[in-house]
């Protein structure tokens, strides 16, 4: 309830790779039809059609352009849900005890059926990670998909969050946190996963894996520059190598 | 933030009629029967009303029972509680006051600290908001609170004490602005560390993750022009501080303190458009806004 | 309260409702095909009450293997959007008002027949048939050849048929449907020209895959998004200089060395000797009397057919005959190549690229190629029956698509990527490109194109193929085209997919001759698949002097509300992607995989609410009101009643259909087999496709590797083993050239002898551009698609709408400062042909001459079932206002294609804009602005809060 855990036995998350993510909305799409499908209300859509679309998404990849001192500007799509934070804020501030994080994998859950639509959770989050449906009145946020990591109406293999398991680029894997010998635990080790807004003092279940270092082939030139010593100046030179080459092969 | 005229008139009117409450419950004025009935009235007018304002944004409002079980983490909670315990003690000494002519002064002290109890932790539901660094400062409280007892000791005709709460709420406002105008540069919370990729370079927000809007840039995102603000920080002060104190100094007159309430509670109400309007939330960042 | 709570939980302060975690997922599993873009994954279709609830990717299908884009998991808005067309229509109101009358199909059908049946018995080339996103083109070409038209092609001509024909021409196939990278072996991997677009899931899933191994990608590209994005390195290339830095880092490699001397000498055209001797021979490979190229064999020294058992061509020796020196394909390469107009120097600035960078990535190129070799323990036997202990891999992949081919010069563009590909040996080896079957397939096995006129009778022969020289091209007797499109004509002689892009021009000119009905599926003509949109609008539109439009009958057919629709005269609305049945034919484009052949089928997963029908149905039953032939047994009796009957029963060859899973009377035969009327049962069954896997070691080296060609037989790829050399030199090329230099009976006209001669080189090369009238215009402004809408029409869709509702124009941060623009600012972008006034928005992370826009989000008022007001009505804008589908008049007053002059490739990225700052429209609304058109299906619903299940 409204009260977080001492600690939870695992800490389910998404370790998100932003060296690799394309930012192609997958993730963003099959979250909005598996949620709207299942768990609570359907992630409604205002004036559809119309002039101002606007709907409930429980996740959104935004974009980033970041320019280093020199060099080019890079690119980056972001990717962004629900963190299942460890301190989680928007369950402390819930008046009804709807926002409540799982004792059992610290999945940060909303019980629509106890909540009053107040918005203060959402205020409390410094992701943005919850969004109040306008046609249902209730607060909504990703689930990790709690109704498929263990549903035994899905083959096992199936048992992961639509958007990991949607995800054409493989930039989005699912596991326990809190386990430093699970997949998803060394890969943050690897990679040097981060947190979000670490200041808020939030601590995060879900990390960030940086992009790797970019436009450095350059810099690699007096290594790879003896690579292209020429074989010979003029094309009679190179003709000469080509037959020397040759009957040696 | 959205400035959302159900919390402004929220915590305009309740922060004025729990202030007034206070008074009243301290016996200031002394005022029994008809008189009594009139002050309370007007204060529980303010204060009630304040609170079913406040279920206006709320999706489930027939929900809004279930929001006294969480006390003990919640600040909303205890605001509820604090509220119905303020005007049910502060009831029982109306009643006292109005009807048997009794004064139950203990019943009224309890009253009087669970109406600024109720001052408080409306205040705190804000506060403790570490995701609008404008709200998370330790002003934040002393702002509603002295904004409070002093619209409260106009309320309640209580001159000498009004004149230096007035003026300490002035200065508590200015400071609350100075301080406010830095609070998000001085988080440390940026685009580098909301995104965790700061330390590449300048980061800059290209393309919104949808073209259209979301609940989250109706709720968070809302940018008042400096100028604008700075003209509406004019207004509010004037209206709130300067205007009554000048009209409480000069001889005493009831429509001039009618006029000092009225421009008060209007300066206030302004004061509370700002509040909301200027907080940057700091998921604005994502958006590349403030 | 509603739910009970967990007393287990040891903490009192903690208390939690229990969930079910285990929730029914769905009443029943329909697994098909999805149709949202041309990748056709595999997709779940999750059923509850007989309704479509969740569409999930299928892991067992060899495309997408689970995973699911953003279009493909959105398919339920596709399906239910309100944009559907409902009932055929019959236009009342003029042209492009979008006044119609719905009818019945026996109406429409009827007055169909009416039309066409007259042209096909007397003058079928006056029907102009032509489809866009068509995935059945192996069927609606034949519906088209046994109607008896010449006029009929896809949308590659509009497309990216420079990179498919340059493929086919130089190895006998290209990127994308025609192969991939080996990306379980790959360690470098180089993308061009590749926007959001194409290929997009297993793209996605490659890039994925060589990340996670710490692979390196490098993307060249003017745009660094989506995945130049996530590429290691970034190269913004000037656009159309592609071609110029491949030539450069051809010259780096072959100077260095790093080329793949066995590779070349084995299995490609390097050592073919090239004739010397003035006449019209010259330039032509020196043959044998059976026709076979000759090499010079290494062991021998003697003079020798290519492909003699044992021979060891010789890329180094020369010919002397009659005093003259014949010399070898890779002499000529060495002379051209090794020559400085190629050095990064050279090239640096057109490219904008610096000379160190081209020289540090051939570098890494060459490290990885042959530093980095790998080596498979696989044995095999080549064609000339030498046998190999191991697969050598050069494990260098390139990936190319539209960017490069979209330009005037793309088609010599995509064949120099490929000769680098070739040079450096890393095609159809392990950690290269590897081929997906049916290719590879030399344009010896490819049909040449066929065009003649004969009424009541099939065309004699596939409309589009491969010429190998003039004598293939479509002219009649007096020299006039043949093909409405002009498509294999001396301005476009290897116009191999058509020219889409300029029927409606040519038919609204009658140039080179009237027709009479345009017959269209899925072609938004009228809106963003045309360049000149306007002036597209106004031919469709244009009348006579008697009052009569200049095309009299005008076909569509299309699931939805587009933009075209108010243009026909006659609609015949389609379904959608799930309530039909269509194959995905090893005919056609199939879903193959490297590893494996495979096809697949859709099939009406639910039936359609509306009154409409599967289009490839309609044209059977259009072709049996016809009796085409074809289409009608001897008794005159139909052959099939519907699409799916054609599926099942037609045979292509004796025992060779459609579809290759399945067949024979128990379902157990592949590739070759008799008909099994339960072969969409069985489809059905194992998941919507067939996968039938090439055995280990018949994996790699396809075009050589005896155990492959052996298995390709077998499939009914090929009749008869096919074992070719890679095309470095293109002799049809050459064939064209000579023409242009006077030989032979087939001349071209003089106007273009000229560029025929500077174009048609048989070795690639690199030409600036038409630059005629773009003097003052020097910004390249680009398009590409976002991945969430890509190839997909999903501005209808609720969902992806919301993701891309409307489209700034991107503009380099040097740019917005020249300009002083900022976010949300508005400029006034024109070129020679037209002018826009659009928002802008600023782009670091993008070339610094370049601008660039989504396609396709802007939208007429009126379409898709969109109310007015949709941003993608009000601030949407197409950059095609901008294009126009003929250059500026030279000084002859001629106006030549906006083509590249080889393929006839529209060549939409060649376009150069000036941008200055503007004001903001008076209603802030993108211009041009066209008056809404009246919807024929209303407008869709204001809110949704979908959910089938209860």
């Amino acid at each position: 309830m409204t009260q977080l855990p001492n600690s939870t036995d695992r800490k389910m998350g998404l370790v998100i790779d932003l060296d690799t993510c394309v930012g192609c909305h997958a993730c963003v799409i099959s979250c909005k039809g598996w949620n709207t499908e299942n768990y609570g209300a359907p992630l409604s859509d205002q004036d559809a059609y119309g002039g101002n679309p606007s709907g409930t998404f429980l996740n959104r990849v935004h974009s980033y352009e970041v320019q280093p001192a020199d060099g080019h500007a890079q690119l980056i799509h972001f990717p962004k849900s629900c963190l299942h934070c460890e301190d989680a804020p928007c369950v402390t501030v819930c008046p009804t005890g709807a926002s409540y994080k799982r004792v059992e994998d610290g999945i940060v859950l909303v019980n629509e059926s106890d909540c009053i639509g107040c918005g203060l959770c959402a205020w409390s989050c410094p992701y943005g990670a919850r969004e109040l449906d306008v046609t249902e009145g209730v607060m909504k946020k990703c689930t990790l998909c709690v109704d498929r990591i263990y549903n035994e109406n899905l083959p096992e293999v199936d048992r992961i969050p639509s958007c990991v398991r949607t995800c054409p680029a493989g930039a989005r894997h699912f596991g326990d946190l809190g386990d430093p010998d699970s997949d998803v635990s060394k890969l943050v080790a690897e990679r040097g996963g981060m947190d979000l807004m670490p200041e808020m003092g939030t601590k995060p279940v879900n990390k960030y894996l940086p992009p790797r270092p970019k436009d450095t082939i350059e810099e690699q030139i007096d290594i790879l520059a003896p690579l292209l010593a020429p074989v010979a100046e003029e094309p009679k030179g190179f003709l000469g190598w080509l037959d020397k080459t040759l009957e040696k092969l | 933030m959205h400035p959302a005229p159900s919390v402004i008139i929220f915590t305009t009117l309740s922060g004025l009629g729990f202030g007034l409450l206070f008074f009243l419950g301290l016996g200031f004025p002394a005022v029994s029967g008809w008189i009594a009935f009139v002050f309370f009235a007007i204060a529980y007018g303010m204060a009630v009303g304040g609170l079913m304002a406040s279920t206006f944004h709320l999706g489930h409002p027939e929900r809004a029972l279930k929001a006294f079980t969480q006390w003990k983490t919640s600040w909303l909670s205890r605001e509820g509680w604090c509220a119905v315990l303020a005007l049910i003690v502060m009831g029982l000494y109306a009643i006292g006051a109005v009807f048997l002519g009794q004064v139950w002064s203990l019943l009224g002290w309890i009253g009087a600290l669970f109406s600024l109890a109720t001052v408080f932790t409306t205040s705190m539901i804000y506060t403790q908001l570490k995701t609008i660094p404008r709200w998370n400062m330790n002003l934040t409280p002393v702002m509603f609170l002295s904004f409070s007892l002093a619209g409260g000791a106009l309320l309640a005709g209580q001159t000498s004490a009004a004149l230096p709460l007035l003026l300490i709420a002035a200065l508590v406002q200015m400071l609350y602005w100075r301080k406010g105008d830095q609070a998000l540069a001085s988080s440390g919370t940026d685009l580098g560390t909301a995104t965790g990729l700061g330390a590449r370079g300048t980061v800059r927000a290209f393309e919104p993750p949808h073209t259209g809007t979301n609940y989250l840039l109706r709720e968070f995102v809302h940018v008042v022009g400096r100028k604008h603000a700075e003209k509406l920080r004019v207004i509010s002060f004037v209206l709130a501080f300067v205007l009554p104190v000048l009209l409480l100094v000069l001889p005493f007159n009831h429509f001039f303190a009618l006029l000092a309430v009225a421009s008060h509670l209007a300066g206030v109400a302004t004061s509370r458009w700002l509040f909301f309007a200027q907080a940057e939330h700091v998921v604005g960042l994502y958006y590349g806004k403030r | 309260m509603s739910f009970r709570y967990n007393r287990q939980d040891p903490p009192m302060t903690h208390q939690q409702p229990i969930l079910d975690t285990s929730p029914k997922i769905s009443d029943e599993v329909r697994k098909t095909t999805c149709y949202m873009c041309a990748c056709r994954c595999g997709i779940n279709v999750h059923m509850k009450d007989g309704k479509v609830a969740y569409i999930e990717g299928n892991r067992d299908h060899p495309v997408n293997k689970g995973v699911l884009c953003a279009k493909g998991s959105a398919g339920i808005m596709q399906v239910n959007a309100p944009s559907r067309l409902r009932k055929p229509l019959k236009r009342v109101g003029p042209r492009g008002s979008g006044e119609f009358r719905e009818i019945e199909w026996d109406e429409a059908l009827s007055t169909a027949v009416g039309w066409l049946n007259e042209l096909h018995e007397t003058a079928p080339q006056k029907l102009a048939f032509f489809t866009g996103r068509d995935q059945s083109q192996s069927f609606t070409s034949f519906w088209a050849q046994n109607f008896g038209t010449p006029n009929y092609a896809a949308h590659g001509g509009f497309c990216s048929v420079n990179m498919a024909a340059g493929g086919i021409y130089t190895m006998g196939g290209a990127f994308w449907e025609f192969g991939q990278p080996d990306w379980d072996h790959t360690k470098l991997f180089m993308l061009f020209g590749v926007a959001e677009d194409h290929d997009s899931n297993p793209i996605k899933m490659g890039i994925g895959k060589i990340k996670a191994r710490g692979a390196r990608v490098i993307g060249v590209n003017p745009i660094r998004s989506g995945y130049n994005a996530v590429a290691d390195d970034w190269v913004g290339i000037t656009p159309g200089t592609d071609g110029l830095f491949i030539l450069s880092l051809i010259h780096v490699l072959m100077k260095a060395g790093k080329i793949d001397l066995d590779y070349l000498s084995r299995y490609t055209n390097a050592p073919v000797l090239v004739n010397a001797a003035e006449g019209p021979e010259k330039g032509l490979f020196l043959r044998d009397a059976d026709g076979k190229p000759l090499v010079i064999d290494r062991v021998t020294g003697e003079l020798t057919a290519f492909d003699k058992p044992g021979v060891r061509p010789d890329m180094s020796a020369t010919y002397e005959k009659d005093g003259v020196t014949h010399r070898p394909v890779f002499h000529l390469m060495a002379e051209k190549y090794l020559s400085d107009e190629h050095t990064p120097e050279a090239v640096a600035e057109r490219c904008g690229i610096p000379a160190k960078r081209i020289r540090a990535i051939a570098a890494e190129i060459a490290r990885v190629a042959f530093d980095e070799a790998i080596e498979l323990d696989q044995e095999w036997t080549d064609f000339r029956g030498e046998k190999h202990s191991k697969m050598v891999g050069r494990p260098v992949s390139f990936h190319s698509m539209r960017g490069i081919s979209a330009h005037a010069n793309g088609f010599q563009t995509c064949r120099a990527l490929h000769v680098l590909q070739i040079l450096l040996g890393t095609v159809e080896v392990p950690g290269g490109f590897r081929f997906k079957p049916p290719y590879p397939k030399p344009v010896e096995a490819h049909p040449t194109p066929h065009g003649d006129r004969r009424p009541g009778r099939p065309l004699n022969g596939p409309h589009l193929g491969f010429p190998r020289g003039p004598e293939d091209l479509l002219l009649d007797e007096e020299g006039n085209p043949q093909r409405i499109d002009k498509a294999f004509t001396w301005e476009n002689p290897m116009s191999a997919h058509g020219l889409m892009h300029m029927v409606i021009s040519n038919a609204a000119a009658g140039d080179p001759y009237k027709i009479d009905t345009l017959f269209m599926y899925m072609a938004n003509m009228s809106w963003n698949s045309s360049m000149n949109t306007k002036g597209v609008m106004e031919m469709l539109t244009a009348k006579t002097e008697d009052g009569k439009y200049v095309i009299p009958h005008i076909i569509y057919s299309d699931a939805y509300s587009s933009e075209m629709v108010a243009y026909a005269d006659l609609i015949l609305p389609d379904t959608t992607y799930l309530e039909r049945h269509d194959c995905i034919s090893l005919l056609d484009r199939p879903i193959c995989e490297a590893d494996a052949a495979a096809d697949a089928i859709r099939w009406p997963v639910i039936e359609p609410d509306r009154d409409v029908r599967g289009f490839q149905s309609v044209l059977v039953e259009l072709a049996n009101r016809m009796s085409l032939p074809g289409f009608t047994n001897e008794d005159g009796t139909a052959k099939w009643k519907d699409y799916a009957d054609y599926i099942v029963n037609h045979e292509r060859r004796p025992g060779i259909g459609p579809l290759a899973g399945f067949r024979g009377p128990d379902g157990d035969k592949e590739g070759r087999g008799e008909v099994n009327p339960d072969q969409l049962n069985r489809y059905i069954e194992n998941g919507g496709f067939y996968v039938a896997h090439i055995p280990e070691g018949a994996d790699y080296y396809k075009p050589w590797n005896t155990a492959y060609q052996d298995w390709a037989v077998g499939m009914g790829i090929y009749d008869s083993p096919q074992p070719y050399l890679f095309q470095l030199y293109s002799e049809p090329m050459r064939r064209f050239q000579l023409a242009a230099e006077g030989h032979g009976d087939r001349q071209p006209p003089e106007h273009l002898r000229q560029r025929i001669k500077d174009t048609m080189d048989p070795l690639p090369i690199w030409y600036e551009t038409d630059q005629q009238g773009n003097e003052g215009f020097t910004v390249n402004a680009l398009t590409q698609r976002p991945m969430a809408m890509y190839h997909s029409w999903g501005t209808q869709n609720a969902w992806l709408r919301q993701l891309h509702g409307r489209n700034p124009l991107y503009v380099p941060t040097k740019l917005m400062r020249e300009h002083n623009l900022k976010d949300g600012d508005w400029a006034k972008v024109s070129s020679p042909h037209g002018e826009i006034t659009v928002p802008v928005m600023e782009m670091s992370a993008l070339n610094d001459n370049t601008v660039w826009t989504w396609n396709a989000i802007g939208k007429r008022k009126g379409t898709w079932a969109l109310q007015d007001d949709a941003p993608e009505a009000t601030k949407g804008f197409l950059l095609n206002h901008l294009i126009h589908e003929l250059m500026p008049p030279k000084d002859d007053g001629m106006r030549w294609a906006n083509s590249d002059p080889i393929t006839g490739q529209a060549a939409w990225f060649d376009l150069k804009v000036k941008i200055e700052k503007a004001d903001a429209p008076a209603d802030a609304q993108s211009q041009p602005n066209f008056d809404p058109i009246k919807s024929p299906v209303g407008t869709g619903p204001e809110n949704l809060a979908w959910k089938v299940g209860k």
